[in-house]
């Protein structure tokens, strides 16, 4: 015991004197939940789109303004859609409104529509779907107004959809994307983080030169994992702090959930750190074997961003894998739900046998380390 | 000649420490296809394949019709059904389910005495993004049906429709937009982190004094240190485009040789950021971290995980500092769109402004250690 006291004091003075260590504790939390709480925002908000108007007729103008008048589109007005196309080539636009010059004949013929044609930007797929929805929003608009005005009698829709977002009634992405990064910083500091602690020894040789001293393997393991385990928790408590207080991200689950679920994604994380800085000879090695099997995965395979549920059945198995899946889940919950104990059970098992899995591959591959 | 002389000799052997053995030469262009692979597949903002609890109190033929419609649609294919109302709450809840479509008991009565009626739809907002898509797919199967039921009173053409085109990719597919992001993301990955790390290894190990003090000018070293990684990141970029355009069949409508001429502009951008953490950093876990806290942002706020369009004005202007940013613009823009050189280049010249801004500072650095 007091051998290990004392491995793990060492490595938090050298935590200390290496700044980075805190920089990724701290900085880099404060930097994620910046670029979640501000930068990445998956709702469109306005879109610039260029209006081609090949004719003045009082309709084609009234459409146009009502097109000017959307809070959700950006426009720009046009008289042939050759002034537009390099920009959308360029990006500059996401979309062109053509209003055609037979568009007063055809409206006034009555029997058939006019047809408005709609060229959205498919290079930004998630936009261009955006745009198009902003733009059929607006000439349903349009065309019920101009019933109205012409004394019609409206056909009101006989079914009323009432939708209801629960747990996040503003759609903030931010309620969801703040608990999703604290995933990810989890894996940094876990991960990341451990298996270059323990993968210098190696390449400095200190490995050797501890494993001859008394201390057993155990302690030494224990030694490197106490102190980053530590630091991911202090690193909890400023993310919860920040969000909580900073961005207002509700906190529904209760505190000791909490401490489970990060103190389980620790065990993974750093068991996968150790397994990385057994398995690698050298930091390069460490690191890449690190943002390739931790880093990447928790951002992309993690359902934090990217909808697990919509992705092909191989990788959607292969998601399964990754503890931060069901970490994101159980973060999500605990900040919007509140103590789902069915969902969270579920992840918390998962966690373990992830946890059980890598902790048997090392005590396996530790033993044989000194030979190879 | 380039290959001659000092800085001839520098390069040979920064190449050589690169891609010396096999297992070296795996880890520069192994986990990158691996990466291509799963991530173009998993970074889709589609959604696809969505679970979803009926409550349908309704026995009329209305309730049945709508039940089926939900039923037949491709996109909802895992249909719950439950028959009492506090059944509903746990599925959402332990997110068996991300919607919930609830059809009240009167629902055919009062369509059949042609009263208006509602249909509740209750949406987890855990995940924002999808639920607001998913919430679009349910409105207009159910606007769709009050439509039909309408026009079967009276026949009323609307007198405009919308007609919707999408130029450069006609049927939004995501992998149009991933794979061709990803040409950029993963070889400003691997410049990135070959460059950041060099410097502090050779620092950590102590031969970076020995370069020091043997007759190479800073200079010298610098560039013996971007020419190798510039040519893995260029050829790490045209591997990737090659899967993209051969394995995934991605169009490619623009030129090839402005293709390699924006790699060139962005991996020297990407390393001149390598080299300037490396100048700055004591060891390699300094390095790596540096260039961690480097890339997170730089490809968060890269237009690839949200638009760039989206973020608030004022950091719309930070992120144009941005090398990753650029560089999928042209990127993108060279595979779908055929853009032309005066779009690639304004474009590229901000990468070539903070390449040339970080590899001054990393050789500055490099000579200020010198004393």
């Amino acid at each position: 015991m007091r051998r290990l006291g004392a491995l793990v004091r060492k490595e938090f003075i050298q935590m200390v004197r290496d700044p980075s260590a805190i920089l990724i504790a701290v900085v880099l939390p404060l930097i994620l939940l910046f670029i979640f709480g501000y930068g990445v925002n998956l709702d469109s908000n306005t879109v610039r789109v260029g209006v081609v108007l090949e004719d003045h007729t009082t309709d084609m103008e009234s459409l146009a303004t009502s097109f000017k008048n959307s809070r959700f589109l950006n426009v720009r007005m046009g008289l042939d859609r050759r002034e537009f196309e390099d920009d959308l080539v360029a990006g500059h636009i996401r979309g062109i409104v053509v209003i055609p010059r037979n568009f007063a004949v055809l409206t006034a013929r009555g029997k058939t529509s006019a047809p408005v044609q709609v060229i959205a930007d498919g290079s930004e797929p998630n936009t261009a779907s955006f745009v198009q929805g902003y733009v059929q929003g607006v000439m349903d608009n349009w065309l019920l107004h101009r019933l109205e005005d012409q004394g019609a009698e409206l056909p009101t829709p006989m079914i009323d959809i009432a939708a209801r977002f629960w747990y996040n009634p503003e759609l903030k992405s931010r309620n969801f994307l703040i608990p999703g990064s604290i995933a990810i910083i989890m894996t940094l500091i876990g991960t990341l983080l451990t298996a270059l602690v323990i993968a210098r020894e190696w390449e400095r040789g200190t490995m050797e030169t501890m494993m001859t001293t008394p201390v057993t393997h155990a302690e030494i393991i224990l030694g490197k994992l106490i102190p980053y385990f530590i630091l991911g928790l202090a690193s909890m408590a400023i993310c919860w702090g920040v969000g909580v207080f900073y961005y207002d991200v509700p906190f529904r689950g209760s505190f000791y959930v909490l401490f489970i679920v990060t103190a389980l994604f620790l065990i993974c994380a750093l068991g996968q750190g150790l397994l990385i800085s057994t398995l690698a000879k050298d930091q390069f090695v460490a690191a890449q074997g690190a943002i390739v099997s931790a880093y990447l995965p928790a951002f992309m395979l993690s359902g934090f961003i990217f909808e697990i549920s919509s992705m092909p059945a191989p990788i959607k198995a292969l998601t399964h894998i990754f503890a931060a899946r069901y970490f994101v889940t159980s973060l999500q919950t605990l900040f919007l739900v509140g103590d789902i104990w069915p969902l969270l059970l579920k992840c918390m098992m998962s966690m373990i046998i992830i946890a059980c899995v890598f902790y048997t591959l090392i005590a396996r591959k530790t033993s044989s380390r000194l030979d190879g | 000649m380039i290959f001659k002389g000092r800085i001839g000799a520098l390069i040979v052997k920064e190449l050589l420490t690169l891609l010396r053995d096999p297992k070296s030469r795996f880890l520069l262009f192994g986990p990158p296809i691996l990466q291509l692979f799963v991530f173009s597949f998993a970074a889709t903002l589609e959604v696809k394949n969505v679970s979803l609890v009926i409550y349908n109190q309704d026995q009329g033929r209305h309730g049945h019709e709508i039940v089926h419609r939900f039923a037949g649609s491709p996109t909802f294919n895992d249909l719950h059904f439950v028959y009492e109302e506090y059944e509903v709450n746990p599925v959402i809840d332990e997110q068996k389910a991300i919607a919930a479509v609830l059809i009240p008991r009167d629902f055919s009565r009062n369509i059949e005495a042609g009263n208006k009626t509602n249909i509740q739809v209750i949406l987890d907002g855990r995940r924002s993004n999808a639920t607001q898509i998913v919430n679009g797919y349910i409105g207009r199967i159910i606007s769709t049906y009050s439509q039909e039921l309408l026009s079967l009173e009276k026949s009323i053409a609307p007198v405009a429709v919308a007609v919707n085109r999408n130029w450069f990719n006609e049927n939004l597919l995501y992998l149009w937009f991933t794979v061709p992001s990803l040409v950029g993301i993963l070889a400003a990955l691997i410049a990135l982190m070959i460059t950041a790390l060099s410097v502090a290894r050779e620092r950590e190990m102590g031969t970076f004094d020995q370069l020091l003090v043997s007759p190479l000018l800073p200079y010298e070293i610098l560039i013996g240190k971007t020419v190798p990684a510039v040519m893995i990141g260029l050829m790490e970029g045209l591997l990737i485009f090659t899967m993209g355009r051969v394995a995934f069949g991605i169009p490619f409508t623009g030129s090839f040789i402005l293709l390699v001429l924006a790699i060139l502009a962005f991996v020297m951008s990407m390393v001149g950021v390598g080299l300037f953490i490396s100048s700055i950093s004591k060891t390699q876990q300094q390095a790596i971290l540096g260039a961690f806290i480097f890339l997170v942002p730089a490809i968060a706020l890269s237009g690839y995980a949200a638009p760039v369009e989206n973020m608030p004005v004022w950091l719309q202007k930070v992120v144009s500092i941005n090398p990753v940013k650029h560089f999928l613009i042209t990127v993108k823009g060279l595979f779908l769109k055929d853009m032309s050189l005066g779009d690639v280049w304004s474009n590229s010249w901000p990468l070539l402004v903070i390449g040339t801004f970080t590899l001054s500072m990393a050789g500055w650095f490099f000579s200020r250690r010198l004393e």
